[in-house]
């Protein structure tokens, strides 16, 4: 999203920061926080020293973000949002700018397979695959929130974040045939879905990720199993997407379930 | 209700004398990453990315000259007390920079470097980010409310954190921790109206010129630390977002809201354009008037120059020169043949209408389109000196129709150049008269009287005030439905409130 504004930004961290006249005096006070009545996330840490490289040496880790998919199946949250998604480490496309993802370039970049058989078998939690010169490697997990931070997904697993396409698939188990429902996606930045391999949406341009963003024509969701791939593209952005189904008034699907096989 | 209809009525017609945004300041307002245009010492300033910054004598015309140490990112300036506190970041903001950042606080009693009383003192850090975690404590901006003091920040790289800071010190209330307010967005800024708190910040791409989508939208909460949610219920914290001001016409990518309100119903807004088309696509300053539909801050547009009605809010009577009314001759439908009686009170015709009396239906032959009455016409009886002025029906005659053009070199105020109001066609001026009343002189001679001030009001209607007010401002007031009178703008109720509708 941010391609730009990161790329001058650091331009600008260069040339004019620390270059004051006021340094840091005073350090604030740091006390027990009492929790907002609002029930919004409390972060309590204060790191002064504001430094990468501190920050960076701790050990790496899915969580908060993500955490394994340890049951069978899934239902989707209070809101709609399906959590569980099987998700192929960051597959390298570098792009300095976002500018780039109109509908041409991204049909090219997202609408193949990343590898030979990719859309004829699911993939299996763990399991390699070669895209180029890269072996990456599925991950079943459940998002812990609304959206699949892809970002944090590549940061915990020490993959560039930068520069990136991102794959996921999900299987959606219908209790019935549901018509006239739609799949309703937000992406940062580009994305491309498709459903039961019929193309459901796609998202092209410098997205910023807004539930409900990209929202599709009518679709089925079948009896039984249904699966939902999708794939997202980034330059500098802090990769993430968030999907549900919703009915024609807007209102989340929320009687199906999700699984990763 | 009536103050409802009025407003939406007000809106509609803001909207039809508004037009393209364009970037209208004078001098050189070159800056990025504005902060909130503030009064200091009788001038304006406003600091951007990269230290320094503007000022202005009027808030029209600007130059460099402002000082502010620190360097660093997108600072934003409160004025409490008598301290005009100042924010900034150092840090963070970029891929290759990290997202590592400190904001950090100083204050000064005067933003005027002339001032013995320029100087300005550290707070310290009040907030950062160690680069790792969800958040990029750069653009940082100050809501004073109900006695307390906030400061948001944050950018696309997680999400916008609101902290609570001492008014007294700006130093960082102990024990306050940082609550999440927002995802994808920067350059947040808050407001407070009406028990309601907005926040507001950019989406979309920054800092490529004419090819930026930056555009400003708003949630609003009822608590401080939200949840904010925008018209259609979606939590910031979900990406949602009103939209409140983008890029159109010559002008691109809006950013970095920052509120001016002048008070007495007027608020205008500051921010940057990515890229003004009309001074090579360089990033520029603006202020525009910040209108409010339905608890929804809406961003206004400039004044458009142009031919208009205009109506008093009032009563609906438009303003006019005070001359004899000149009938529309309409040969075919002529009045009453000789020896008939003319119309009723109420325009009650004889029973039944002669031939050639009624302008009725059916057509008796072709149908022809009539010409408007011409200035000629209308004019033939006008005085050839000073016309009192009136307020009247709406009869789309020339002496109710005035051409508002704005004045060059003639100074201005917040966002906008004086206007002169002349009769179209014509060089007859509107003129504010030493003893309160307005007339409209034959010629314009650029005399203060009559230049004029042209506020948009937040519910989309306009003040007009004389730039040459004596010892205190004054503003057009319909003191009667038919009679004006320059008296001392009331923001209450609608005898100084006047929409310019197309003619």
């Amino acid at each position: 999203m941010n391609s730009l504004r990161t790329r001058l930004g650091s331009v600008l961290v260069v040339l004019l920061a620390t270059t004051g006249l006021c340094n840091a005096q005073n350090a604030t006070p740091n006390a027990s926080p009492a929790a907002p009545s609002n029930g919004a996330p409390v972060f309590t840490g204060i790191n002064y020293l504001a430094a990468d490289a501190k920050a960076d040496k701790a050990a790496r880790t899915l969580a908060p973000y993500f955490s394994p998919a340890k049951t069978a199946t899934a239902k989707p949250d209070a809101d709609g949002f399906i959590r569980r998604w099987l998700l192929l480490e960051p597959i390298n496309k570098p792009n300095p700018s976002n500018a780039v993802f109109t509908g041409t370039y991204v049909r090219e970049a997202l609408g193949h397979e990343a590898y030979p058989g990719q859309f004829a078998t699911l993939p299996r939690d763990g399991q390699a695959v070669q895209v180029g010169n890269q072996s990456l490697t599925w991950h079943a997990l459940d998002a812990n929130r609304f959206d699949a931070k892809l970002f944090r997904l590549a940061y915990g697993l020490n993959k560039q974040t930068y520069g990136v396409i991102f794959w996921a698939v999900t299987v959606i188990d219908s209790p019935r045939e549901m018509k006239d429902i739609r799949l309703a996606v937000g992406s940062n930045s580009a994305s491309m879905w498709k459903l039961n391999d019929e193309e459901a949406a796609s998202l092209f341009d410098d997205r910023r990720m807004v539930m409900d963003d990209v929202v599709s024509k009518p679709l089925t969701l079948k009896k039984g199993r249904n699966v939902l791939w999708g794939a997202v593209i980034n330059g500098p952005g802090l990769s993430d997407f968030c999907v549900r189904f919703v009915d024609n008034h807007g209102q989340p699907i929320k009687d199906i379930t999700v699984s990763a096989q | 209700m009536k103050r409802n209809f009025l407003a939406s009525a007000g809106f509609a017609l803001a909207v039809l004398a508004g037009g393209p945004a364009a970037a209208q300041l004078a001098g050189e307002p070159y800056i990025h990453d504005p902060s909130t245009v503030v009064e200091s010492d009788g001038k304006y300033f406003t600091f951007g990315t990269g230290g320094g910054g503007l000022m202005s004598d009027d808030g029209y015309t600007w130059h460099r000259g402002a000082l502010r140490p620190g360097g660093g990112l997108a600072p934003d300036t409160i004025k409490i007390g008598d301290r005009y506190y100042v924010a900034y970041a150092v840090g963070g903001g970029g891929m290759s920079g990290g997202h590592a950042s400190n904001v950090k606080v100083m204050w000064t009693k005067s933003l005027d470097p002339k001032s013995p009383n320029f100087g300005f003192h550290n707070v310290g850090i009040v907030a950062s980010s160690n680069g790792v975690e969800d958040n990029d404590a750069i653009d940082p901006a100050f809501l004073y409310a109900k006695g307390h003091l906030w400061l948001s920040y944050g950018t696309y790289f997680g999400t916008i954190r609101i902290v609570e800071l001492d008014p007294k010190t700006g130093d960082r209330v102990k024990g306050n921790k940082a609550v999440d307010v927002a995802i994808d967005m920067e350059a947040s800024d808050m407001m407070y109206r009406d028990g309601w708190y907005y926040l507001l910040g950019t989406h979309g791409t920054c800092c490529d010129g004419p090819n930026s989508s930056y555009n400003i939208r708003v949630g609003r909460s009822r608590n401080i630390q939200g949840p904010y949610v925008d018209n259609m219920g979606i939590p910031l914290l979900h990406g949602g977002g009103k939209l409140v001001a983008a890029g159109a016409g010559r002008v691109y990518g809006v950013g970095h809201f920052g509120l001016l309100d002048l008070g007495d119903g007027v608020q205008k807004f500051s921010m940057h354009y990515e890229a003004d088309m009309d001074r090579g696509g360089l990033s520029v300053l603006d202020i525009r008037p910040l209108l409010w539909k339905d608890g929804w801050p809406v961003g206004g547009d400039h004044f458009v120059p142009g031919t208009y009605e205009i109506q008093s809010e009032r009563g609906g009577g438009a303003l006019e020169l005070a001359v004899d009314f000149v009938r529309i001759d309409v040969p075919r439908h002529r009045g009453p043949p000789p020896g008939m009686p003319a119309p009723g009170p109420n325009g009650a015709m004889p029973e039944p209408p002669p031939e050639g009396f009624s302008f009725f239906g059916p057509p008796k032959g072709p149908i022809t389109p009539l010409p408007d009455m011409t200035l000629a016409q209308d004019s033939v009886n006008w005085p050839a000196g000073k016309i009192d002025v009136q307020l009247n029906d709406y009869m789309t005659r020339p002496h109710q129709k005035w051409t508002v053009t704005p004045v060059a070199d003639a100074g201005g105020y917040p966002g906008a150049p004086y206007f002169k109001i002349t009769i179209a066609e014509t060089d007859r001026a509107l003129t504010a008269m030493a003893d309160g009343s307005v007339v409209a002189q034959p010629s314009f001679t650029g005399a203060t009287e009559q230049l004029w001030r042209i506020d948009q009001l937040t519910d989309g209607t306009y003040r007009i005030m004389p730039k040459a007010t004596g010892s205190q401002p004054l503003a057009l007031t319909a003191i009667g439905r038919s009679s004006l009178a320059l008296l001392k703008f009331e923001p209450n109720g609608d005898r100084a409130r006047w929409n310019f509708r197309k003619p």
